[in-house]
């Protein structure tokens, strides 16, 4: 789960890591009287989850109060387009306003996973500002990365491969140094999967200060952090996929015109990739979970028939231990509470196929059975001609 | 023969109360797998249907001499549940739940170390040997038991497509299992494709793979320089898009890597046989693995 800029700088600010100070703004009205309490420079950043921001023009140095009013109200309300947020963009529904820091040097560091490590590694660059993956594939001896054992957690040779390996004034090394530990520490506390600080300001005093943060949580450990959940901005959710994600489903929009259910991550995707074999594109990747019950059967034709894209749907429940009869007998009940009007092909093996064949053949609805994927794959084909 | 469970694997399961435990416990025993005992703290001196329940693993393996673990214990506590298999010093622990953190699981891995249990998955079927044990949740029935292949793979339903297939072709399986489809794992593809090298009975493996991170390039690098039987390879995902989490946890494409497309290619260099299309993998399995066999 990804969160906004301002919320994980609040993060920074509990766990001691310098912030520039800021006010968050929601509220158009309420932007005169923010900035007349703030001392210029001033940045002003739009508030969205997706990355490039600057490049989209969603964030504006300020010099004057003038120009901090016309940036705010330029960018609190716009549709922000940047490589991440695709052509339609996103609404900026908040804004940060942030004292303007006076800056000798900008670093970069970040903390992530490395899964073929099974560790946390740690990344560095005294080319902060840029692009990372610029940097690393341009002047890789600019990266500094450190590997940190999950247990044994950082220790002080590597803090220093940091330090000496940034080139750090003797002057700040201690206050990197601390901001490092407080970050790795916030790390595992939040149980991050990504923390990333472009750029890492040395101020004019030689102190550090995070001028950007972006952070992701890992999904799986919500759980345990009830604080963060409630941090989950929701507006930029796409709203089938909430929709799909409120019932248990996990439903991704791609565009195309055939939708698919399927139980399963990898049968899913390789469901996905045989749609797209048999010359037609692909509406959705839509996982109802290893057991497929009725009802999830149903909310998942609600999903997909949602999409105003879909012209045909395939069923491919590979069941096993699931019966067929019942869930030939789910799908049946399912698309009349629905009102389907769009043709299905369904595939599904387990016990009882010849049963669960039988009812949707006698179910009076254009449901046609596929023998297997080569079979489903050339009635998808003629569905679309 | 067959890899790393057999007809004397004497399993354990954790959460064996639990609703999922209850059931696949019942579908395993079913199938034959000696099922000696059961763990769920403070429930010990229970029976569930005759099978005793103990508070700790310990416990279970001092009374049953149990050596392999099925855990389906829920993700707040799964991965204290796998470090208690490994301090039992259990030879085996199948982790078949789904949604433990990942910082759980990079400890777990790092409190692994040097130790000798094994870890199948987490969010994973589980392992089969055909006609001699199960443990995990893949339906019994669509297996065909006495090799000649192994099956490796990051999914579940989509394994049992595979092995679907298989059985359809004729082709009887030795071991099928899933790592499983977090980005941290226990057992890697390469560990299974050692031990299916090292197996007389397999003379073939049908390695599944998908989006997200490197271990499908490593395993076609160590394909090419260890192994002299045929692997049949396909990955699922050419169709995902970057940046966006396909089901698994472990299922993305980010920053350009962990693409099919780049998966695909190191197969494709290190002489595995690439299957496009899902629907002719058992056909492809029956061309490759006839020429073996003959």
């Amino acid at each position: 789960m990804k969160i906004h800029e301002y919320q994980a700088k609040e993060l920074f600010r509990q766990a001691g890591i310098p912030v520039p100070d800021g006010q968050v703004c929601y509220d158009r009205e309420k932007i005169p009287s923010l900035i007349a309490n703030l001392n210029m420079p001033v940045a002003i950043k739009a508030q969205v989850l997706a990355g490039g921001r600057g490049k989209g023009g969603g964030v504006i140095l300020a010099h004057t109060t003038k120009e901090a009013q016309a940036a705010a109200e330029k960018i609190l309300g716009m549709q922000l387009v940047t490589l991440q947020t695709g052509e339609e963009g996103t609404a900026v529904k908040t804004i940060l306003f942030e004292q303007g820091i006076q800056l000798k040097k900008e670093l970069y560091l970040s903390m992530l996973i490395d899964r073929e490590q099974a560790d946390i590694v740690i990344i560095a660059s005294r080319d902060g500002g840029m692009d990372i993956e610029t940097v690393a594939s341009k002047t890789p001896e600019r990266i500094i990365t450190v590997h940190v054992n999950p247990l044994l957690g950082l220790q002080s040779y590597q803090l220093r491969k940091l330090i000496f390996g940034l080139e750090l004034d003797p002057a700040v090394t201690k206050s990197f140094a601390t901001l490092v530990k407080k970050l790795f520490t916030l790390f595992l506390n939040s149980d991050c999967s990504l923390v990333e600080i472009n750029p890492l300001a040395i101020t004019v005093e030689d102190t550090v200060m995070a001028l950007d943060a972006k952070m992701e949580i890992d999904s799986n450990s919500l759980f345990r952090h009830p604080d963060i959940t409630a941090m989950h901005d929701s507006s930029e959710d796409d709203a089938l996929e909430a929709a799909a994600a409120a019932h248990g489903l996990n439903y991704i929009r791609l565009g195309g015109t055939i939708g698919s259910m399927v139980n399963g991550a990898g049968l899913a995707m390789a469901t996905m990739d045989l749609i797209k074999q048999a010359g037609v594109e692909p509406a959705n990747f839509l996982d109802v979970g290893g057991g497929a019950s009725a009802e999830m059967v149903e909310n998942g034709f609600r999903i997909i028939l949602s999409d105003p894209n879909v012209r045909g749907i395939f069923i491919n429940i590979f069941g096993g231990i699931l019966r067929c009869d019942i869930l030939a007998q789910g799908v049946v009940t399912a698309a009349r509470k629905v009102g389907l009007s769009l043709p299905v092909v369904v595939r599904m093996e387990g016990t009882n196929m010849e049963e669960g064949r039988e009812i949707l053949a006698q179910s009076g609805l254009d449901l046609t059975n596929a023998t297997d994927l080569n079979h489903a794959a050339s009635l998808l084909t003629e569905m679309v001609q | 023969m067959a890899i790393f469970i057999d007809k004397e694997t004497r399993v354990l399961v954790q959460g064996i109360t639990g609703k999922e435990g209850q059931f696949h416990t019942r579908q395993c025993q079913d199938y034959g797998t000696r099922i000696v005992a059961g763990v769920t703290p403070g429930k010990g001196g229970q029976k569930m249907d005759g099978i005793p329940v103990f508070n700790s693993v310990e416990e279970a393996c001092a009374k049953t001499g149990a050596n392999a673990t099925m855990i389906f214990v829920p993700p707040p506590f799964a991965a204290e549940a796998i470090l208690e298999a490994v301090d039992a010093d259990m030879e085996l622990a199948v982790c078949i739940t789904e949604g433990i953190p990942v910082l759980d699981m990079l400890r777990v891995k790092s409190a692994m170390a040097g130790k000798r249990t094994r870890l199948i998955g987490p969010n994973c079927p589980g392992i089969i040997t055909p006609g001699a044990c199960k443990i995990g949740i893949m339906p019994g029935s669509i297996h065909l038991a006495g090799g000649p292949v192994g099956v490796v793979s990051r999914s579940g339903t989509l394994t049992y497509e595979v092995v679907h297939q298989l059985t359809s072709q004729g082709l009887g399986q030795t071991t099928c299992l899933g790592i499983g489809g977090d980005p941290i794992n226990g057992t890697s593809f390469i560990d299974c494709l050692l031990a299916f090298q090292d197996d007389p009975e397999t003379q073939g493996v049908v390695m599944v793979g998908e989006i997200g991170g490197s271990a499908e390039e490593e395993a076609a690098a160590w394909i090419a320089a260890h192994m002299n039987k045929p692997v049949v390879g396909f990955i699922a995902g050419l169709t995902a898009p970057p940046g966006k989490r396909m089901g698994h946890a472990g299922a993305i494409v980010s920053g350009g890597r962990g693409t099919a497309a780049a998966k695909l290619a190191a197969m494709r260099e290190n002489d595995i046989h690439v299957c496009e299309n899902l629907g002719n993998l058992g056909s492809l399995c029956k061309d490759v693995f006839s020429a073996v066999l003959s």
